[in-house]
């Protein structure tokens, strides 16, 4: 997407596209990725839970993972986990 | 043609505000401002006036009630001084930024510390950059006719910026004076109702005051430069249709016999008035003494203060705040700024006078302009120095 000049902008840069902040794709401030271990996870979806950006979500088996447009790599989700099944690992 | 009435200059500010058919207020009292509050309170109170007042618990909150009323799409004004005006001062290039057409007394207080309730430039001051449209009145009906305007300008489409409206505190705010106030009628000719360049309403969702990074931030700042340089042609624009209208005439430097003089002086606010006292003593004298006031300090006016000042041998320029550590007074270094890139660059002399509500008298005045005519070799051009200060 091209970025506009400043004599683009809309007046007092009003957004007028609801729900558009999904194009913002704020994965691309991680420096460190989530990794689960689906044989140490017991899908109690505390990831989930404290995933201050909503992004991680179910798959059909049960298991989790982040979405990694959003997933920022804050780390929270590891942090959360008690069975210490999800691994933070430096972005190449 | 509206009648003429004495009132205590907040009480006619109030007045004039009612006049414009505000749909909202949000106001802190603070002196020497709260007589505004007070009053619109009262019109709101007695079904004078139909808007929301809002009682906030700050003036942190009633910048940002103001906000979010002007947000919806509403006539918003509120009103402040000092330590009030620093409290909202997080809150002032966010009202800009978002495009917000709000109107705000400022009934210019000196800032703590010390403590001190009465008026100098010290609030107003630090908040030059925050994009707002500043202007300076020096008595009871420019305080009338400039809270009206504040609303033609700040809603015009090209414009869409916050406005304030600076009355010295206590030595205006406290007056009473005789005032002309416009009929309902007048004013509701002159000032359409607003036309906002967007809403906050559930049919219509949009996202205002949203997040930006580094790859749009420039061009966001350039925008509001632009925006708020450019509105000096509508400030022109309203007060032609104001002069035309009610035969009171504003431009962004005022001058009091200037045409033929060779030193000129140049205040802001109520002290004009005292002033031009002392130009016509010294004019009495001999002395080919004249007076500058300058009504519009954001946008500044470059071209309006080169051409005012094109054949002035000598200038003072009185500020009424202090830019500690810095080059004189915020007044002084704008001028020399704009008088910088001319090829006319007459001697300049700042004194810093009135802080804290100390009185500077027509004597004063006159002293000033004795000093720097004594001063041949031109040894104090370019510094500054606080008048009347004891050694």
């Amino acid at each position: 997407m091209a970025l506009k000049s400043w004599k683009e902008l809309p007046i007092g840069c009003v957004v007028s596209e609801p729900g558009s902040a999904s194009e913002y794709h704020t994965g691309s401030w991680r420096s460190q990725r989530p990794i689960w271990d689906n044989a140490k996870c017991i899908k109690c979806g505390i990831c989930y839970v404290f995933c201050p950006e909503g992004c991680v979500q179910q798959t059909e088996d049960g298991f989790f993972q982040a979405n990694m447009d959003y997933c920022k790599g804050c780390g929270i989700c590891a942090h959360e986990c008690w069975p210490r099944a999800i691994k933070m690992v430096e972005e190449g | 043609m509206g009648k003429r009435v004495g009132l205590e200059v907040t009480v006619a500010v109030a007045e004039a505000v009612a006049l414009c058919r505000i749909d909202m207020a949000g106001v802190y009292p603070i002196t020497p401002q709260s007589h505004i509050a007070e009053h619109l309170s009262s019109l709101v109170a007695d079904g004078t006036l139909e808007a929301e007042f809002v009682t906030v618990e700050s003036e942190h909150s009633a910048m940002s009630a103001v906000i979010g009323a002007s947000a919806t799409g509403a006539r918003a004004y509120t009103a402040t001084a000092s330590q009030g005006l620093l409290l909202m001062n997080e809150l002032l290039p966010i009202a800009s930024a978002m495009r917000l057409p709000i109107c705000m007394a400022i009934a210019n207080r000196a800032v703590s510390g010390p403590l001190n309730i009465l008026n100098d430039h010290s609030d107003i001051m630090p908040q030059r950059d925050t994009g707002w449209i500043s202007l300076f009145v020096e008595n009871s009906q420019e305080a009338v006719d400039l809270s009206i305007q504040a609303f033609k300008i700040a809603e015009h489409k090209d414009v869409m910026l916050p406005v304030n409206v600076n009355i010295d505190g206590f030595q205006l705010t406290h007056m009473v004076e005789p005032v002309e106030l416009p009929t309902q009628e007048e004013v509701d000719e002159f000032l359409p109702p607003l036309t906002p360049h967007a809403t906050l309403h559930p049919a219509k969702p949009v996202t205002m005051g949203a997040f930006s990074m580094s790859d749009y931030f420039t061009e966001i700042m350039k925008a509001k430069d632009e925006v708020i340089k450019n509105s000096k042609k509508i400030v022109l624009e309203v007060w032609d249709e104001w002069g035309k209208k009610f035969g009171r005439h504003y431009k962004p430097v005022e001058s009091y016999r200037a045409d033929d003089a060779d030193i000129l002086m140049l205040t802001m606010g109520s002290m004009g008035e005292t002033a031009k006292i002392a130009i016509d003593e010294l004019r009495q004298k001999g002395v080919k003494a004249g007076l500058l006031k300058l009504r519009l300090w954001r946008p500044f006016p470059f071209e309006e203060i080169r051409e005012a000042l094109k054949n002035a041998k000598t200038l003072i320029v009185t500020d009424r705040a202090v830019s500690f550590g810095g080059p004189g007074g915020p007044v002084f270094s704008e001028i020399k700024s704009a008088l910088f890139a001319g090829k006319h660059h007459p001697a300049i002399y700042n004194y810093i006078i009135g802080l804290g509500g100390r009185d500077v008298a027509v004597r004063d005045f006159v002293g000033m302009f004795e000093k720097i005519l004594s001063d041949k070799d031109q040894k104090a051009k370019d510094t500054y120095e606080f008048w009347g200060v004891r050694e």
